[in-house]
């Protein structure tokens, strides 16, 4: 292994370590939303510290990198890509973090009915499972996991695009908890925007793997369709 | 003879199925390549690989070499350099080379840079004069040397030297200019000089180079090939090589996972 490979390695593990903690943030935002865990809640929030840390030290390897190895080829679409996914780790960390302070100011357990009607579980579990995808395209390379990840986020589209009707009809029914509704309501656009940056991670294991650019693909298609 | 004016002409240097023999040694294998007027082409590949001696062909230099042979066609400004029945003078004249050290005559500056003029029977006194002046400014060395132009070129510094032997290449005015490594003996500013005057230079004249330096192949031209025990593996614009390179071999290469 060279001096490269072993820069590029010492990387690799960074952002390793970085993607679970942000696992962590938010498969674990799922079970605090559940149990009303404020412990965990709390947790979730304080593990947003070292993802930033992550973020900035990774970063900095990555300029190094650029400065003392000049990376070419798929070295360099490597580096390209791990900058911006980096980005978006962090985002999704922060962006759990942002669900974790919404869990944290409830003082009783989510009404189970809200929860079902508005099918925010199960956004969770997308967002979860396609988290721990999209880490398995990078590490094994693999661009059709990649791209079925992009089709995939549809799902969550959806889901945020029936939560209103679903909310509103919630809350007329039941006035007195107005204020957990909207707080879910708030929790399935973070979720919604979770799947986004989940996304644009699988838009660049394509752009590493097969030197292709797919972002704001699916965007054109969408509005050469309008036209 | 060579048709260097048609504006529409787009190559300067084509190759068809180029095969060079030392001995028993295959040291060229089939290339075919076509190199666009004024653009920069760089050569890379691991030592050995073929490419100063395929840049070699483009001024006849392999033809003294004991036991040699060249088939193929290669076409300069669509002649046949191998088959018309051409002085290799004549060629030199029309295909400049820079070395890798630089190799200023024991001359005055002055007159290593009017030598190929005085060897071809120029005696003009004010047009070698002006000439001379052209080539050290193209070259980027006028304003260093204009006052000490009888000097002898040992006194100037490597990369000055090495400028030096540029401008003597350019005072014919050739429409090829070759150079094989013209900066590996040179340290990081007069490297620097070397690449800029070669991104010049590529207005007035088609410009070939083999590089060892990677990073230098990316600064400075336009397309580069990439050579491998004898063959062409890879030719593309630049750019396109160094951040998706369609061979393995190229990949391997250039991100220094050979062997």
């Amino acid at each position: 292994m060279n001096q490269l490979e072993k820069e590029l390695l010492r990387i690799k593990e960074k952002v390793n370590e970085m993607w679970d903690l942000v696992t962590f943030q938010v498969n674990g935002g799922k079970a605090a939303l559940v149990h009303a865990d404020k412990e965990l809640a709390r947790k979730i929030i304080k593990r947003g510290k070292k993802v930033n840390d992550y973020d900035v030290k990774i970063d900095r390897m990555c300029e190094n990198l650029f400065a003392l190895f000049n990376p070419v080829a798929v070295d360099l679409r490597w580096v390209l890509a791990v900058l911006k996914i980096n980005a978006n780790l962090e985002r999704i960390g922060d962006t759990a973090e942002g669900i974790a302070r919404l869990v944290k100011e409830v003082d009783t357990a989510f009404d189970a009915e809200l929860l079902q009607i508005t099918q925010v579980l199960e956004m969770y579990d997308a967002a979860e499972a396609m988290l721990t995808d999209v880490r398995t395209a990078l590490a094994e390379e693999n661009t059709e996991l990649a791209k079925a990840l992009i089709k995939r986020d549809k799902v969550l589209d959806k889901i945020n695009a029936k939560a209103d009707k679903a909310l509103v009809s919630y809350m007329q029914a039941h006035p007195e908890n107005i204020a957990q509704a909207l707080k879910v309501s708030n929790i399935i656009r973070k979720l919604e925007r979770i799947g986004d940056q989940i996304t644009n991670i699988a838009e660049e294991v394509v752009f590493y793997v097969d030197a292709k650019v797919v972002k704001h693909r699916q965007k054109g298609k969408r509005d050469k369709n309008k036209d | 003879m060579y048709n260097t004016d048609s504006k529409e002409k787009e190559y300067s240097i084509q190759t068809k199925d180029v095969h060079l023999h030392y001995g028993d040694f295959h040291a060229l294998k089939g290339i075919n390549i076509a190199m666009r007027k004024n653009q920069v082409t760089a050569f890379i590949g691991p030592s050995g690989c073929g490419k100063s001696t395929f840049l070699r062909c483009f001024n006849r230099m392999n033809d003294l070499i004991d036991n040699v042979r060249i088939e193929g066609d290669i076409f300069i400004d669509d002649v046949d350099i191998y088959k018309t029945n051409i002085q290799v003078d004549d060629l030199r004249k029309h295909v400049g080379m820079v070395f890798q050290k630089p190799n200023p005559f024991p001359k005055s500056i002055f007159e290593n840079v009017a030598y190929g003029l005085r060897v071809n029977g120029t005696s003009d006194k004010n047009f070698v004069q002006e000439r001379v002046e052209r080539s050290l400014r193209q070259a980027a060395l006028w304003d260093e040397v204009k006052d000490k132009l009888k000097k002898s070129a040992f006194e100037l510094s490597g990369g000055q030297q090495q400028r030096l032997c540029i401008a003597r290449a350019l005072a014919i005015e050739p429409s090829v200019v070759l150079m094989d490594e013209p900066a590996s003996a040179l340290d990081p500013i007069s490297t620097a000089k070397i690449e800029e005057l070669i991104y010049e230079l590529k207005k007035d004249y088609t410009i070939v180079i083999v590089t060892h330096n990677m990073q230098q192949a990316g600064r400075v031209s336009d397309s580069t090939a990439f050579f491998y025990l004898g063959e062409l593996v890879e030719f593309a614009k630049t750019k396109t090589l160094f951040t998706s390179p369609r061979d393995q071999r190229t990949q391997n290469y250039i991100t220094g996972r050979f062997g």
